[in-house]
C-alpha cells in the first residue's frame, strides 16, 4: 500500500501513530513491510490457505464476536442435506459436473429452498461473469431459512464452517504458505484480540487480489474473517480494496463491461432476458427481501434515458433495441477471436493491452489482424506501434509489409483539460474543474463518442432498415459549448443522476426512480449525485470545517454513505456497540437513526420492527436486518447462492504452482475458465511430470514510480528518470543457484514468452521452506515496453490466460518460471529458445493438461 | 549597514531570536528568496481537480497562466489527501505538458511502415464508415430459434479506468444502441 497508494497510506501510519498496530503480508518486503509492526513473507497464491487458518483459529477458540455473528451474518441457517463439502469430495463440492466443469448449486442452498427460483445454469453464468452483478446486491435467496440460534445443528453455516477448516491448522499454514507456526499464531491472536465492541481492525487489499484464478474467493474468505469478528459496517473495520485507476470504481458502476449497464443491471442474455418481464424479474426476485425489489423503476429509467420518449410502457421501454448476449464476450475471449478474424474493429481508449493485459503476444497477434484499430491516448503507447515495434516485428510474426490493419491515432485529452467526475476507491465521486482546452487535436472522449455518435445518426438518417431504429431513436440531443462543440459533461451527469420526465427535476434518491416511463435514471446507485439540482460531486468543503466523515466533500454512492452497512455499527437494539465506536445509532426520542453518516438503513424503521408474514421488498427486511441489499438481510459467511466455484473459500493452488496442493487432490480452481489453445500453453504444474523445468515461482507488481502499463509514466521525465530500468528481483540464496549477479542481465521464461531485466539481489525476497523444500520466489515490475522514455521488456508477455470463474479476470499476479543469467535470444532464436522450453517441458497443443484432477489419488 | 541590521542578516540570529527555531522558513531567507513570489500566486487561474493516477483520488489544484498549466499541487483542502502528492501526482504537470504528448491525428494505412498525418474531420467521418460498415458485415438479427440478438460482434472496444463517468455512460450509451456488446475496461483486468 505505501509503494502503490502512498498518500493513503499515510492514514495507516496515522492510525499506527494512535497505537494500531499494523501487520503486512506479502511475498516481497516493501516500503510497507518497512514501516509495520510486523512482516509476514507468504508463498504467492496461497492466501485462502493462510486466511482459512485464521478462520480455524477463530472457530475452534470461539473468539468470533457471537452477538454479531448471530444476529447479522448467516451463521446459524441451516443448510441442505445434500450438501458435501470439499472435505468429503477430495476438493470438490456437490453438485460437479466435470463435463461442463461446473456446479449445480442446488445442493448449496439453505435447507427445503434446494430449487429455489431461477434454473440455475452455471455454465452460462460463467461465461458471462454474472456474478459481478452482486457487486451491489446480492443474489437470489428468500427471506427465511430455518435456523439455529444455539449455532449446534450439524448443518448450520457456523458447523459447516467450522468442519470445512478443521484442517487449516497453523502446521497446514506452514507447510503451504512458509509461513512459520509461530508467527501465523500471533498474527491470528492479534487480529482476533483487536475485534469485538471496543475495536475493530481493518483489512486492506490491493486488487492484485482479484488477478487470480481464485480472486474472488481470496476475498470472500477476508470477509468471513470481518464478519466473524463484527468487523464490517463499523467505523475502523471493513474491507478496503485499494483499487489502482482514477475511476476504475466509476469504470465498474457505469461500466464499459460486456456483461453490465449502469447500477450493475445485467446486459441482457438471449435466452434469460428474452422479454423485457424476464429481464427484470431475474433481477427483482418478486419473493426476497432488501431493496433490489425495486428493479423495475431502475430498469425502466435506464431505458427511458437511453431511448428517451421514444421509451413508452406499451413498447417495454424499446426493450426490443438492446443487443444480447450468448456467452463470453470477455476481452480475453476478443483477443482470441481477433486472432481467428472474427472481429474487424477494435477502440483503444487510454488503455494498453500490449502491456498492460496478459498475454502480450496474443494481445499483439490480435490487433495485427483486425481491419482498424482507433488508439486514443495522450502518447504514442505500444498498443498504436506495435506494427513497427515489437518483439513480433523482431522474430518476423508481424511484417509491417504484411500486417493489413488501418490504424488511427486520436490524441486525448488529459485529466485537466476537461471536466467530468472520477470515482475513487470508497465509492466517493469527486467532480474535477477543466483548467484549459486540450492542445492541437487532442479532445475528450465524451467529444469523441458524442461527435462519432453524431456522425453515424447523420449517415444513417432516412434508413429504414430495422437495424438502425435503435441508433436514430437514440436520446442523443446533448448541448455543447466552446470552440470544438464539447459536450456537457454536467447535462451527462443530470442524467445519470435522473430526473422526472415532466419538470426535468432532478432526484434526489433512487426511491424517486419510476417504473412507469416518469422518470429517467441513467445510473440508479448514482441517483442524488445531482440532488436539488446541485452537482453534489462538485462539492468542496473544507477539511478544517467538517468532522472526520467529511460528508460535504464530494458525493458517494449510495445516498452520500461514507461506510457501507452501517446499521451494523449499532447492536440489534439499535445502541452503539461501544461509546468508542459509535457511528450510526437508534434515537428513540425522534424516532429515526442518526449518527455521524448518514444511515445505511431506512431511517424511520424502528430496530424492533419485524415484517409481516410473507413481506418481501423492503418491507420486508426486519430492524435488525444491516445487509440490506442481500436477499435475507444477513452477512453471508456462506454463499448458498450467486458463485461459481463454490460457496465456501477453499485453498487451491495457483494454476501454475511447483508445489502439488497439500489439502485436496483437486490441484486448482476446477472451475476456472481456461481457453485451450496453441497460442495459449501452460507451464506444467506441481502434480504434472516436468514441472521442474519451471521450478520458480513469480510475482509482479508495481512501483511507487510508475503506473500500470506505463503509458502515464514512462512518458514523464521525472518518472522516467527516478526508476529508469526494467528490473527483477532475487534473493541471495537464488543467485547463487542460478549464477546471476547484481546489475547483471538475467532472463525470466514461461511457455509463452522469454524478458529480459536487469537483476537486482536482494533480501527482500525470503527463499520459504514448502513442504520440506525450498521455494524460490522472484518478483518484476510489470511496467516496461518499447516506448517512452525508459524501455524495457513487458513482463505480462509471461503470463498465459487462465480467468477467475466468477468475473472473467485473469491470472496474472502469480506464476511458474524458469530464469537463467545473460540476455534473452533475439529474432527467431528468441521463438526457437521458447519452443524448447516447451518441448523439455512436455507441453503440447494436445492434450492439455487436465483441470480436474480430484480423486486421481 | 548598521550593526543592527548587520546582525539581523545573519540567518542564525534570526533563527534563535525570531518564530523560525528551524531555520527552514523566514530565518533562511536571502535577500533574493525574500522578494520570490510562488507561481501559483501570479496564474491566472486555478482549478479543483483530482489525481489521474490510483484511485485514491488526491485533491490538485491546477494554476494556469497565459494558456499554460504552470503548476499542480495537492489541495490542502481535501480530507482524503490534506495536500499530499505522491511522487506520480506530483509529476502530473510534467504529464499534461509532457513534451512526447501527440497532439496531432496519427495514421496508419494497411501495409505501411509509418505514420502520415489526417485531418481530425477526416478521421472521425472515416472511422464513421468503418464502423456502420463492420456493424452491416457482421450484424445478427435473431439467433438460431428466433430470439432476438440485435448485435454486432465485428467491432470491440476496451476503455482505461482513467475515463469519467460521463464519457463511459455516453461510451456504453452509443455501444448499446449500434448492438456493440464487447465493450470492456481496465475494470475486467
Amino acid at each position: 500500500m505505501a509503494e502503490a497508494h502512498p498518500v493513503g497510506f499515510g492514514w495507516v501510519m496515522e492510525a499506527k501513530r494512535r497505537g494500531a498496530r499494523v501487520i503486512h503480508v506479502d511475498p516481497r518486503f516493501t516500503r510497507t513491510s518497512a514501516v509495520a509492526d510486523t512482516y509476514v513473507p507468504i508463498r504467492a497464491g496461497t492466501d485462502i490457505a493462510f486466511l482459512g487458518g485464521v478462520i480455524n483459529y477463530i472457530l475452534s477458540n470461539e473468539l468470533d464476536f457471537r452477538e454479531y455473528v448471530l444476529a447479522y451474518t448467516n451463521a446459524a441457517a441451516i443448510v441442505s442435506e445434500d450438501f458435501r463439502d470439499t472435505e468429503d469430495l477430495d476438493g470438490l463440492f456437490s453438485g460437479f459436473d466435470s463435463e461442463t466443469r461446473t456446479y449445480d448449486p442446488s445442493s448449496w442452498h439453505y435447507e427445503g429452498l434446494e430449487h429455489h427460483g431461477e434454473r440455475h445454469d452455471q455454465h452460462m453464468q460463467r461465461e458471462t461473469a454474472s456474478a459481478q452483478q452482486h457487486q451491489a446486491h446480492g443474489p437470489s435467496v428468500p427471506a427465511a431459512p430455518a435456523r439455529d440460534e444455539t449455532l449446534q445443528h450439524p448443518r448450520c453455516v457456523y458447523q459447516l464452517l467450522k468442519r470445512h477448516y478443521a484442517r487449516y491448522t497453523p502446521e497446514m499454514v506452514e507447510q503451504t504458505c512458509g509461513i512459520p507456526r509461530e508467527k501465523f499464531e500471533e498474527i491470528a491472536r492479534a487480529w482476533a484480540g483487536n475485534s469485538g465492541r471496543e475495536r475493530t481492525t481493518s483489512l486492506v487489499y490491493s486488487v492484485g487480489w482479484t488477478q487470480h484464478s481464485v480472486g474472488v474467493q481470496y476475498i470472500r474468505t477476508g470477509a468471513i474473517i470481518q464478519l466473524l469478528l463484527g468487523n464490517m459496517g463499523r467505523p475502523g473495520g471493513g474491507i478496503m480494496a485499494m483499487r489502482g485507476h482514477a475511476s476504475i470504481q466509476g469504470s465498474t458502476d457505469i461500466p464499459t463491461l460486456f456483461n453490465l449497464l449502469p447500477g450493475y443491471l445485467p446486459m441482457p442474455h438471449h435466452e434469460k432476458h428474452a422479454t423485457y418481464a424476464d429481464w427484470v424479474d431475474s433481477i427483482r426476485h418478486p419473493d426476497q427481501k432488501g431493496f433490489w425489489h425495486n428493479a423495475g423503476a431502475f430498469c425502466a429509467s435506464l431505458l427511458k434515458a437511453y431511448w428517451g420518449d421514444k421509451a413508452t410502457p406499451d413498447n417495454d421501454f424499446c426493450y426490443g433495441y438492446m443487443p444480447r448476449l450468448t456467452g463470453d464476450h470477455g476481452t480475453y475471449q476478443q483477443v482470441l477471436d481477433m486472432i481467428d478474424g472474427k472481429i474487424k474493429g477494435y477502440f483503444l481508449l487510454g488503455q494498453n493491452p500490449a502491456v498492460g493485459s496478459a498475454h502480450g503476444k496474443a494481445q499483439r497477434l490480435g490487433m495485427a489482424n483486425l481491419d482498424w484499430l482507433v488508439v486514443r491516448d495522450l502518447f504514442e503507447i505500444e498498443s498504436a506501434t506495435w506494427w513497427k515495434n515489437s518483439v513480433e516485428v523482431e522474430t518476423g510474426e508481424i511484417v509491417p509489409e504484411e500486417c493489413r490493419t488501418e490504424v488511427f491515432f486520436i490524441p486525448a485529452a488529459s485529466h485537466v483539460e476537461k471536466e467530468g467526475t472520477f470515482t475513487q476507491t470508497q465509492r466517493l465521486v469527486q467532480w474535477r474543474e477543466k483548467a484549459l482546452d486540450p492542445p492541437g487535436d487532442a479532445r475528450s472522449d465524451l467529444w469523441f463518442f458524442y461527435h462519432l455518435g453524431r456522425i453515424i445518426r447523420r449517415k444513417l438518417a432516412g434508413s429504414t432498415l430495422p437495424r438502425d431504429r435503435a441508433i436514430l431513436d437514440l436520446a442523443w440531443d446533448y448541448p455543447t459549448h466552446g470552440e470544438h462543440d464539447e459536450p456537457s459533461a454536467e447535462v451527462i451527469l443530470k442524467e445519470i443522476n435522473g430526473y422526472e420526465v415532466a419538470t426535468g427535476r432532478p432526484l434526489s434518491t433512487f426511491m424517486e426512480l419510476r417504473d412507469d416511463g416518469s422518470t429517467v435514471g441513467g445510473c440508479w446507485i448514482y441517483t442524488g449525485v445531482y440532488a436539488d439540482g446541485v452537482n453534489q460531486a462538485a462539492r468542496r468543503k473544507s477539511r478544517h470545517e467538517q468532522d472526520y466523515v467529511a460528508a460535504e466533500w464530494g458525493w458517494a454512492w449510495p445516498a452520500n454513505r461514507r461506510i457501507l452497512y452501517n446499521r451494523a455499527s449499532a447492536d440489534p437494539e439499535g445502541r452503539p456497540w461501544s461509546e468508542r465506536k459509535a457511528y450510526v445509532w437508534w434515537d428513540a426520542d425522534k424516532g429515526e437513526w442518526v449518527g455521524q453518516d448518514v444511515p445505511d438503513f431506512e431511517k424511520k424503521k424502528p430496530p424492533s420492527y419485524r415484517p409481516p408474514e410473507g413481506a418481501t421488498g423492503v418491507e420486508g427486511l426486519a430492524g435488525d436486518d444491516p445487509f440490506i441489499m442481500q436477499g435475507d438481510g444477513k452477512g453471508w459467511l456462506f454463499v448458498p447462492a450467486g458463485l461459481i466455484d463454490g460457496p465456501i473459500p477453499t485453498h487451491y493452488e495457483p494454476v501454475e504452482s511447483p508445489v502439488r496442493n497439500p489439502l485436496y487432490g483437486q490441484q486448482a480452481n476446477p472451475t476456472r475458465k481456461v481457453y485451450e489453445r496453441a497460442i495459449n500453453p501452460m507451464n506444467p504444474s506441481g502434480p504434472d511430470a516436468h514441472a521442474q523445468v519451471f521450478p520458480y515461482v513469480f510475482a509482479v507488481s508495481r512501483l511507487t514510480e510508475h503506473h500500470t502499463a506505463g503509458g502515464m509514466s514512462r512518458t514523464v521525465a521525472h518518472l522516467a528518470e527516478l526508476q529508469p530500468e526494467m528490473f527483477v528481483e532475487v534473493s541471495p540464496e537464488l543467485a547463487a543457484e542460478r549464477g546471476l549477479t547484481h546489475l547483471g542481465w538475467a532472463h525470466v521464461v514461461t511457455a509463452r514468452a522469454v524478458v529480459e531485466a536487469k537483476v537486482l539481489v536482494t533480501d527482500r525476497l525470503t527463499p520459504l521452506r514448502v513442504e520440506g523444500r525450498t521455494i524460490h520466489q522472484i518478483w518484476l515490475p510489470y511496467h516496461w515496453g518499447r516506448e517512452g522514455l525508459t524501455t524495457g521488456d513487458s513482463t505480462n508477455d509471461l503470463f498465459g490466460i487462465s480467468l477467475d470463474p466468477n468475473t472473467l479476470i485473469q491470472e496474472s499476479k502469480v506464476g511458474t518460471c524458469d530464469i537463467q543469467p545473460g540476455r534473452r535470444p533475439t529474432g527467431k532464436a528468441l521463438l526457437a529458445y521458447v519452443a524448447d522450453y516447451r518441448r523439455r517441458a512436455g507441453v503440447t497443443d494436445d492434450p492439455h493438461p487436465p483441470v480436474v484432477t480430484a480423486g486421481e489419488g | 549597514m548598521g550593526v543592527r541590521t548587520w546582525i539581523e542578516g545573519w540567518p542564525v540570529y534570526r533563527q534563535l531570536t525570531g518564530t523560525d527555531p528551524l531555520g527552514r522558513g523566514a530565518a533562511a531567507m536571502s535577500q533574493r528568496s525574500a522578494g520570490l513570489a510562488p507561481r501559483t500566486g501570479a496564474a491566472d487561474s486555478m482549478a479543483r481537480s483530482v489525481c489521474p493516477y490510483c484511485a485514491v483520488g488526491c485533491g490538485q489544484r491546477v494554476y494556469v497562466k497565459d494558456g499554460r498549466v504552470t503548476q499542480i499541487e495537492g489541495d490542502p483542502d481535501s480530507p482524503i489527501s490534506r495536500g499530499r502528492l505522491c511522487p506520480k501526482g506530483s509529476a502530473s504537470k510534467s504529464l499534461v505538458t509532457s513534451p512526447l504528448r501527440q497532439t496531432k491525428v496519427r495514421y496508419r494505412r494497411p501495409y505501411a511502415t509509418e505514420w502520415e498525418d489526417l485531418d481530425l474531420d477526416t478521421a472521425m467521418d472515416m472511422i464513421a464508415d468503418r464502423v456502420i460498415a463492420a456493424r452491416a458485415e457482421t450484424w445478427e438479427d435473431v439467433d438460431d430459434e428466433g430470439r432476438p440478438l440485435n448485435r454486432t460482434l465485428g467491432v470491440a472496444s476496451l476503455g482505461g479506468a482513467t475515463l469519467d463517468n460521463e464519457e463511459n455512460y455516453l461510451i456504453k450509451k452509443l455501444f448499446t444502441a449500434m448492438g456493440a456488446i464487447q465493450i470492456e475496461n481496465q475494470a475486467r483486468i
